[in-house]
């Protein structure tokens, strides 16, 4: 049982890392556009065209 | 009006907003369909020297354009578009800023700090049940306990705030909907786990209570979602038809002006074929005016100084000036809006379903766990085993699955609407819509298509037409547009050449052709003589000196309207109500077969007859897209109407279809009808569940294991359910 005192906040720690990543997309307008997300990934430019 | 027309009239620049050093515009571009699109709108705006940001988005439709200093405007960014083959419309930043997306970020980060809490409380809960069967320690268990807690009660203090919210608002009202019973449950389980965690004790419920949160996110997040999706279609549907003022200044000088920017006492342009912006007092010209849209009439009216005209109206033949009158005296546009306050306090009272069984529901559950605990005490049990019997009955029966019956439905229902181009406004529009009996359409426009269409056409030799055809064309009046339509549709285009048209406002058109002069307009633009009697709008053909010809136009029947009613009537009262004349209603009614039609009603008169129709128990849809209709849509149970509606009533009715049949309210009642099974059939389901469970919490065998196989399975169930409703294959079409 001793594994748990490192696993456990290994555990959370990875979530909330996930939580924060999601909150951080979606206050940088990520959910805003869904469909155009979707369609997005076929464009040609490898990197995000910079307007 | 087409987008083009549209397009015409606006000044882009008007739309223009400054902010943070940089000028930024909104456009609607309608025929954005995929990635290919999108890259090329990107990247025309990209190569527009100082645009620093150029964002599609394709779910709305829409393009945020942003850049610095003077060296670009609006139109030149429109313009940029329109050689990249996209028409773009700039968009009102007062309505992107109206779409409420607070609400559905909201929803969206209370749903990921949920899904975060669920996951990880989820992972200990199985631990301590997986423990029970194996060898964990008493120690350990409450450590997971504890740990858990750490995580759920932040989780759900905020995650859970959209329903506590909600439900303390319904009891301050001392009204009782879904949330209520979904809050109390949830603060129950967390207060009896911190409890029992406290006291070390084996069952804790918080895994309970924050994935059922998340569940319930899912579902109102979706909702919500769907919603928006529609209400911003809907928004772009009125900006695309936005028109600019023309304005004339007191030295005579005309500039272009943003409608809101309109004061009284200013004088306006319009042009012939333009709609009205605003409500005012003609001052200078005489025109014909088609007054379809705000009155419901379909015969032009004539107009002079001094007559009174409204924003909607459509100039004909004559260029007006037009002084605006104030919005707020006693217009018909302030009786419009002074009926419709008046008619929707009377829709207030509707409870939606969920919130009818909650008022049901609730009661039975808590008296259930009331008589729990006095059962445990009378079987002679402590205070305390038996309280924590009595909220095992709360959680148990929590309507988690209740929460989701309706959401999740709605949203297939909406989006299978959506994709038949129909736009569900309201929260609880479908709820309304599969309770209707009774039908009340609005004739011109809505039965109609609203524009003039060449009824004598056989009369009318195909040269003939086509000479029609070639001066018409030169022209935007709407009957010139019917006689090009209607040669068009004999492929008449092109055949006959003409040129140097010169158009008379007010008159005709007029060209000289192998010889002889040929005029196309009206009775004195051809010397007809004014005897004869004129049964709708018309246009006269004189060739040189030879007899005038007469082009007849009438408003035609949507296509497919007599089988949709054919369709309603079996099922439905179906009544006509029109401002028009008794013997154009009387027509249409005739050739539709219904039996009970009104015409010449005002609006007052509209709201009156709907109301008597619902006092004597029928519940009615109103179909109508006119100024006129916009009191009455308010007033019936639940209302529709076309995409080319007035804006007041397209604001006012709870769906706008987009399609030119009529089959779109067939096809919206039918998917109501069906979605209302469904919502049925899930809380049906759902007590289903709670039949079974309750009796086990009553007698204190529901441990934390239980309740979350319960939950999770009933909540699956409806889900699954509801989305059986979009596998149903499209709806029948009704056009022959």
């Amino acid at each position: 049982m001793d594994a748990l005192i490192f696993l456990i906040p290994v555990a959370l720690g990875l979530g909330l890392l996930g939580l924060g990543a999601f909150l951080w997309a979606l206050k940088s307008g990520q959910y805003d556009d869904m469909e155009g997300a979707a369609e997005r990934i076929l464009f040609d430019e490898d990197t995000p065209s910079d307007n | 009006m087409t987008l083009t027309s549209a397009f015409d009239t606006l000044d882009a620049d008007l739309f223009v907003r400054d902010g943070a050093g940089e000028a930024h515009l909104d456009l609607v571009v309608e025929d954005m369909h995929c990635a290919g699109c999108m890259q090329k709108i990107e990247r025309a705006l990209g190569s527009i020297p100082d645009v620093t940001r150029a964002r599609c988005n394709l779910s709305t439709k829409r393009v945020a354009v942003s850049w610095k200093g003077n060296s670009t405007t609006g139109a030149a960014i429109i313009t940029k578009l329109d050689q990249t083959g996209f028409t773009a419309v700039p968009f009102d930043s007062k309505m992107v800023a109206a779409i409420d997306a607070t609400e559905s970020t909201r929803l969206l980060r209370a749903m990921g700090v949920a899904g975060f809490a669920a996951a990880n409380v989820m992972l200990l809960s199985v631990s301590v049940w997986s423990g029970f069967a194996g060898d964990m320690e008493p120690e350990t268990r409450g450590f997971f306990h504890w740990l858990s807690a750490l995580i759920a009660l932040p989780a759900v203090a905020y995650a859970g705030q959209p329903f506590f919210r909600s439900a303390w608002k319904a009891l301050r009202a001392t009204s009782m909907n879904m949330d209520v019973p979904i809050s109390l449950a949830v603060l129950l389980a967390c207060a009896m786990s911190l409890v029992q965690t406290i006291q070390n004790a084996d069952h804790v419920y918080f895994d309970a209570s924050i994935s059922l949160l998340f569940f319930l996110l899912i579902g109102r997040y979706l909702d919500v979602q769907t919603r928006a999706k529609a209400c911003a279609v809907a928004q772009n549907l009125l900006a695309l038809r936005a028109i600019a003022a023309t304005l004339v200044e007191a030295d005579g000088s005309t500039r272009s002006v943003h409608v809101s920017a309109l004061e009284p006492g200013m004088i306006i342009a319009v042009a012939a074929g333009q709609r009205l912006p605003a409500d005012g007092v003609i001052i200078n010209g005489t025109s014909d005016i088609d007054t379809s849209l705000v009155t419901g009439e379909s015969l032009p009216l004539t107009a002079g100084p001094d007559t009174q005209v409204f924003a909607g109206m459509l100039n004909l033949s004559g260029p007006l000036r037009i002084r605006v009158t104030a919005k707020d005296d006693a217009s018909l546009l302030s009786e419009i809006v002074r009926l419709m306050e008046a008619a929707e306090q009377g829709r207030a009272g509707y409870v939606r379903l969920a919130d009818r069984i909650a008022r049901i529901y609730a009661p039975v559950v808590h008296i259930l766990a009331a008589g729990t605990v006095l059962l445990w005490l009378l079987l002679g049990a402590g205070w305390q085993p038996s309280v924590m019997n009595a909220i095992a009955v709360l959680i148990i029966t929590c309507p988690c699955a209740l929460g989701l019956a309706v959401p999740v439905v709605q949203v297939v229902a909406s989006g299978r609407l959506l994709k038949l181009g129909i736009l569900v406004k309201t929260p609880d529009a479908l709820e309304r819509l599969a309770d209707i009996d009774a039908i009340v359409f609005d004739k011109t426009g809505t039965l109609t298509l609203g524009r003039p269409e060449l009824i004598n056409g056989e009369d009318i030799a195909d040269d003939q037409l086509a000479l029609a055809a070639a001066l018409a064309r030169e022209s935007r009046h709407p009957l010139a547009r019917a006689v090009v339509s209607a040669a068009d549709a004999r492929s008449l285009s092109g055949n006959t050449n003409v040129e140097s048209v010169s158009e008379t406002p007010g008159f005709g058109l007029e060209t000289s052709y192998q010889g002889s002069t040929i005029r196309l307009g009206n009775r004195r633009w051809t010397g007809t003589e004014e005897t004869s009697a004129s049964h709708g709008p018309e246009l006269w053909l004189r060739v040189g000196d030879q007899a005038p010809l007469l082009f007849c136009f009438s408003d035609q029947l949507r296509p497919d309207a007599a089988v949709v009613l054919a369709h309603l009537t079996q099922d439905h009262d179906v009544t006509i109500l029109s401002g028009d004349t008794q013997e154009a209603t009387r027509s249409v009614a005739e050739k539709l077969h219904i039996d009970h039609w009104e015409a010449e009603k005002t609006p007052a008169e509209k709201i009156a007859l709907i109301e008597k129709m619902q006092n004597e128990g029928h519940t009615v849809l109103m179909v109508g897209d006119g100024l006129n209709d916009a009191p009455a849509l308010k007033a019936a149970h639940v209302s529709i109407s076309p995409a080319s509606a007035a804006d007041i009533s397209q604001t006012a009715a709870d769906f706008v279809f987009q399609s030119k049949g009529l089959d779109a309210v067939a096809q919206a009642i039918q998917i109501a009808k069906q979605s209302r099974r469904l919502i049925l059939q899930n809380f049906g389901m759902a007590l289903g569940y709670n039949l079974i469970a309750v009796p086990l919490a009553m007698a204190g065998y529901v441990t934390p294991l239980i309740a979350a196989i319960a939950m999770s399975a009933s909540s699956l169930t409806v889900t699954l359910n509801a989305l059986r409703l979009g596998m149903k294959g499209d709806p029948k079409k009704w056009t022959r």
